[in-house]
């Protein structure tokens, strides 16, 4: 029984992403693509060879950690749909220490990583102040920053950072603050490593820490953390700062921790939607630090996959996407998963 | 009431800083003529989602509403050879597409925010999609220009006939939500669901209908944006709207009438910031990056300054289910 019950989030988050793909196929076949090759090239190009499963590997390593911005949001009782914005900032921050200062080997590695981390912590600390002083709908307020980050970062870009004669993109970080690649054939490098013990550390804070523990029951049952003297304000603020730490990693990550640009696109292309597509992430994995992890694999399997599927089919690597948002939009509906129950028991 | 003198205070200022604006060769002629049509899709948006709201429903998903319709409108506009068709078109898709997350939130007793995400993120991936499996070409569409909704010549300058039609919907959505039996009801079917059930009205079908006339309003805004303003489509078109139309709402405590006042004063913001990035003598001196960022800033400070915590329906946001 309890083994059947721990069971069920996995069976349901499992039935929605096979919904999603069926729906998916058929917007494919309406659109007069043949859904079955589109399908095979999307797994063959996700799994096909050794390198297109570290390319996976490559891929879900930014969608942990904004999958993760957003579950501890949600865990706190907040929808944080600010990952976008923190991440920008996060790779903003990341090209400015490892691309124009020059530090030490190893320390450099640690700056870099750090100052992406930091750099998209206080870009969140914007919603996190005017929610827990003003009231301000953290879904508006979190989509506000998410544009003036762009537009923000784009800036800063173009006129701090650009590389000298290619303006198409910023200065590449210095071979002091590269990850090391971990296989030739792919694009995988040894953040992935950083980005899960960042996830299992968040983890250990929340299940395992006094303010971890406040911070859940917050979202659990607010009138409760109130009786029990939590503050709000300081909940607010602290999820907010995880999640832009988490956010600003997976920015930094897309510089120093992937090969061949090792650098920032001035239209900010090679980091643009990650945060948006951790929101699915974070459902699949119930908003749960670990789940994220696992439904990264997944999603970067689509993301690796779809470039195949762009390839040999001609249907669109962005079509993942939408079958990103038909995932949450069935996920939401719990009710939904009730009645299909029911269904199959009778 | 607070609302509104908050409304005119910053319109005074506005009117104050005209000569200001004239000196440095920004027309506030031109500004309001940019800023009613900006206005238009918010206050469409934000008048139907007072009503959903109203009624006990949150629609997050106006933003991906707006993209769909602006796309699938110009689809009905080149079908149809006549921008009207595709306004038409664009409310039929958002009317369904509010629909549908309607039923999923009533029936499916879904967290809507949570299912109006799922449709933004759809919308991300689906409109780009779009742009390529319709007309073959990534990104960005231009039609002919004969299908542009034609502007009439007003006092105030070129004025769009739905800009008009947003004034009209946000007078007629006060008077029925206000002066009606059903308006009524749609206010009683958010504050005490069971109420209404008891007295033998069906909580759901109020509530579907209001979720289908919000996203109807919506996709008109939406199919608005490249059919009434801008004269193509690109796949980012929406542009983070559908959440300044909810700052709209939550700025009117959700009256459509100080919405549409709302929907001005981000209009105007949006219109200034149009209007600065094609100005000669000013765009060369102000960072195209920054003016972009004006509408998105002024949203930010406003829902920060001046919302604090509005009282809205009992039930908003939540499912209703007999005991």
């Amino acid at each position: 029984m309890t083994a059947s019950r721990a069971l069920r989030p996995v069976g349901e988050s499992l039935a929605t992403v096979a919904l999603g793909l069926v729906a998916g196929g058929l917007l494919v076949w309406a659109f007069g693509y043949p859904p079955l090759a589109a399908y095979r090239a999307l797994f063959v190009g996700a799994f096909g060879t050794r390198a297109d499963v570290l390319e996976t590997l490559a891929f879900a390593t930014p969608l942990m950690l904004t999958a993760l911005t957003f579950a501890v949001g949600v865990r706190a009782g907040l929808f944080n749909i600010g990952a976008e914005g923190q991440m920008y900032l996060g790779a903003i921050g990341a090209t400015l220490v490892a691309g124009m200062i020059p530090l030490p080997a190893g320390v450099h590695l640690v700056a870099a990583t750090l100052a992406g981390m930091v750099a998209g912590a206080v870009w969140s600390l914007v919603p996190a102040v005017l929610k827990a002083w003003r009231g301000a709908h953290e879904v508006i307020s979190t989509i506000m920053c998410n544009w003036i980050a762009l537009h923000l970062s784009m800036y800063l870009a173009v006129n701090f950072l650009a590389e000298p004669g290619r303006a198409e993109r910023t200065v590449p970080a210095l071979p002091s603050a590269r990850y090391p690649v971990l296989s030739e054939e792919s694009t995988l490098t040894a953040v992935l490593f950083v980005a899960v013990a960042f996830a299992l550390s968040v983890y250990a804070y929340l299940w395992g820490t006094r303010a971890g523990y406040e911070l859940r029951l917050a979202g659990e049952n607010p009138e409760a953390a109130r009786y029990a003297g939590v503050r709000p304000g300081r909940v607010v603020t602290l999820s907010f700062v995880i999640g832009g730490l988490a956010a600003g990693l997976a920015g930094a990550s897309q510089v120093i921790g992937r090969p061949p640009a090792w650098s920032l696109y001035a239209t900010l292309g090679n980091v643009a939607t990650l945060g948006f597509d951790g929101i699915g992430v974070a459902l699949v994995g119930r908003n749960h630090p670990v789940g994220g992890i696992l439904a990264a694999l997944l999603f970067g399997a689509l993301a690796q996959g779809g470039r195949l599927m762009e390839y040999e089919v001609g249907v669109l690597s962005e079509l993942v996407r939408a079958l990103n948002g038909i995932i949450v939009f069935a996920l939401a509906a719990p009710a939904l998963w009730g009645l299909l129950r029911r269904r199959v028991a009778s | 009431m607070k609302g509104w003198l908050w409304a005119l205070v910053v319109l005074a200022a506005l009117a104050a800083a005209a000569p200001a604006l004239d000196r440095v060769g920004l027309p506030p002629a031109s500004l309001l003529e940019t800023g009613l049509l900006a206005m238009t899709p918010l206050a469409l948006a934000a008048v139907g989602e007072c009503l959903n709201e109203k009624a006990g429903l949150v629609n997050i998903g106006l933003e991906g509403i707006f993209a769909i319709s602006a796309t699938v409108g110009v689809w009905f506009a080149e079908a149809g050879r006549s921008g009207y068709a595709g306004l038409a078109g664009g409310a039929v898709v958002g009317a369904l597409l509010g629909l549908l997350l309607g039923a999923v939130s009533v029936y499916g007793r879904a967290d809507q925010v949570i299912a109006g995400m799922g449709l933004n993120l759809f919308a991300l991936g689906f409109v780009p999609f779009l742009l390529i499996s319709l007309w073959a070409f990534p990104g960005i569409h231009v039609f002919p220009n004969e299908l542009m909704v034609p502007r009439l010549a007003t006092p105030l300058g070129q004025v769009s006939p739905v800009t008009l039609a947003a004034v009209v919907v946000a007078l007629l959505a006060h008077w029925v939500l206000h002066h009606t039996v059903l308006g009524f009801r749609i206010r009683a079917v958010g504050e005490k669901p069971e109420a209404v059930d008891v007295a033998g009205l069906r909580v759901d079908r109020l509530r579907l209908l209001t979720a289908t006339v919000g996203g109807a309003l919506a996709g008109l805004g939406g199919a608005f944006l490249p059919l009434g303003w801008f004269g193509a489509l690109v796949k980012e078109i929406s542009a983070g709207r559908g959440f300044i139309a909810l700052a709209c709402v939550v700025f009117a405590g959700l009256e459509p009438s100080l919405a549409l006042g709302a929907a001005l004063l981000f209009g105007l913001a949006d219109g200034f910031a149009s209007a600065v990035a094609v100005t000669p003598g000013v765009k060369e001196r102000v960072p195209f990056y920054f003016v972009a960022m004006i509408p998105y800033v002024v949203t930010l400070a406003v829902v920060a300054a001046v919302i604090g915590r509005r009282r809205f329906p009992s039930t908003v946001g939540r499912p209703y289910a007999r005991e």
